[in-house]
């Protein structure tokens, strides 16, 4: 945990991490999209509209990951004080934010023909909602504690993990309660759909996810670079006023 | 690492001690809401619901279940359509005069908003398809649902 505590050396792996997860992660959805949305045959019920699962489903994952991302590292700043936790939760907002939108967009243009209707506040749609809504809150809070010192800077960490708790309810809202969503199709190795949408669904995910990983390393490097330089003008400035 | 005070404890353990117990309280807390709300955050009844505790006929609720077989019938006007849905242990016959969504088949699920009509039939003003977990190709819609779920089994 301590060896990536060093910026520097955090710096050294990203530097070749980040292009090797974007390229992959391009290549690899750009592969999984085409295949989703040109060779798939239409689903029985859905017809053509299941093509929107493939950015749907990356999309409710990645959302939700972002979150997780935000609650991992808020509880490494709050406990272990680790230097790059909270740039790290900083980094994941934006996407996680981005791709909860996405989630949110082509789920309701899948409703309309689906299931006749652009939104219903049932327990998934609401708490996905929610969840987009803690983000931005998250958002604001982050950048109103920017350059606060002590204890007051981890407030959005704070936020970060209470906020978590909406996870497991976006997950479960289709088993505890009655809702208009679908229950999940995949489980612990069992899946109901069929293996035409399973195998492009999982490579689009996969593809998303390095993307989103790729995004997260690249908003680190330049968080970091940006407190450098910050700290070198501070320096600046104080050795004018010495002097 | 120094430790802090004269407790031995260091500082990190303190606040992971604390974390944790913070996030119990906070998941027990959740818990405990969700558990108030379970009725509360349903977005529909199911028939044995309505059989158990009648609406009153002039409460817009949501009614919904599975489309019986054999049950869907259209009036000679087109747009009315007449239906039953059962949730295994109870029916209840709904009336929607209407376009219906394309997902809308029998033995498929269904929530209807509307009022249960003093007869006993649910008059539905809104009617929403509902998607069930399964996604199978056109190619197998011939198959009966256990049939296509089996098919998918095997590809796995």
């Amino acid at each position: 945990m301590h060896g990536f505590a060093n910026p520097a050396r955090f710096l050294r792996i990203a530097r070749w991490l980040m292009p090797l997860c974007m390229g992959v992660g391009i290549v690899l959805t750009a592969v999984a999209l085409g295949w989703g949305l040109f060779v798939v045959p239409p689903e029985r019920l859905q017809g053509e509209t299941v093509r929107i699962l493939f950015l749907h489903v990356p999309a409710a994952w990645l959302g939700m990951a972002g979150w997780m991302g935000i609650a991992a590292a808020s509880f490494t700043e709050v406990v272990w004080r680790h230097p790059l936790a909270a740039i790290a939760a900083r980094a994941c907002a934006v996407p996680g934010a981005l791709f909860t939108a996405i989630c949110l967009v082509t789920g309701s243009l899948w409703g309309r023909p689906a299931w006749g209707t652009w939104w219903v506040w049932d327990g998934r749609l609401t708490s996905m909602l929610v969840l987009l809504f803690l983000y931005f809150g998250w958002l604001a809070l982050a950048r109103a504690s920017e350059g606060v010192e002590g204890g007051a800077a981890r407030a959005p960490a704070i936020f970060g993990l209470v906020g978590a708790v909406n996870i497991p309810i976006i997950h479960y809202s289709v088993i505890w309660w009655k809702v208009q969503h679908q229950p999940p199709s995949i489980t612990m190795g069992k899946s109901a759909i069929d293996g035409a949408f399973l195998w492009p669904l999982l490579a689009a995910t996969l593809g998303f996810t390095l993307i989103f990983a790729g995004v997260v390393l690249a908003r680190m490097r330049a968080l970091l670079a940006s407190q450098q330089a910050e700290a070198r003008l501070r320096r600046k400035a104080m050795a004018e006023v010495e002097f | 690492m120094a430790a802090a005070g004269g407790t031995g404890l260091k500082a990190k353990h303190q606040r992971l001690i604390l974390l944790a117990v913070a996030m119990v309280v906070l998941i027990g807390a959740a818990i405990l809401a969700i558990w108030g709300l379970r009725n509360q955050a349903s977005y529909f009844y199911v028939p044995s619901d309505i059989m158990a505790n009648r609406p009153d006929p002039d409460r817009a609720v949501r009614l919904g279940g599975m489309v019986e077989r054999g049950s869907i019938r259209t009036e000679a006007d087109g747009v009315t359509v007449h239906f039953v849905v059962q949730d295994g242990k109870a029916t209840v016959p709904v009336k929607f005069a209407g376009i219906v969504p394309s997902l809308f088949v029998e033995g498929s699920g269904v929530v209807a908003e509307g009022k249960l009509g003093a007869d006993g039939t649910f008059v539905a003003d809104n009617l929403l398809a509902k998607h069930d977990e399964n996604y199978v190709p056109r190619q197998m819609q011939d198959m009966t649902k256990d049939d296509a779920r089996k098919v998918v089994a095997e590809t796995r």
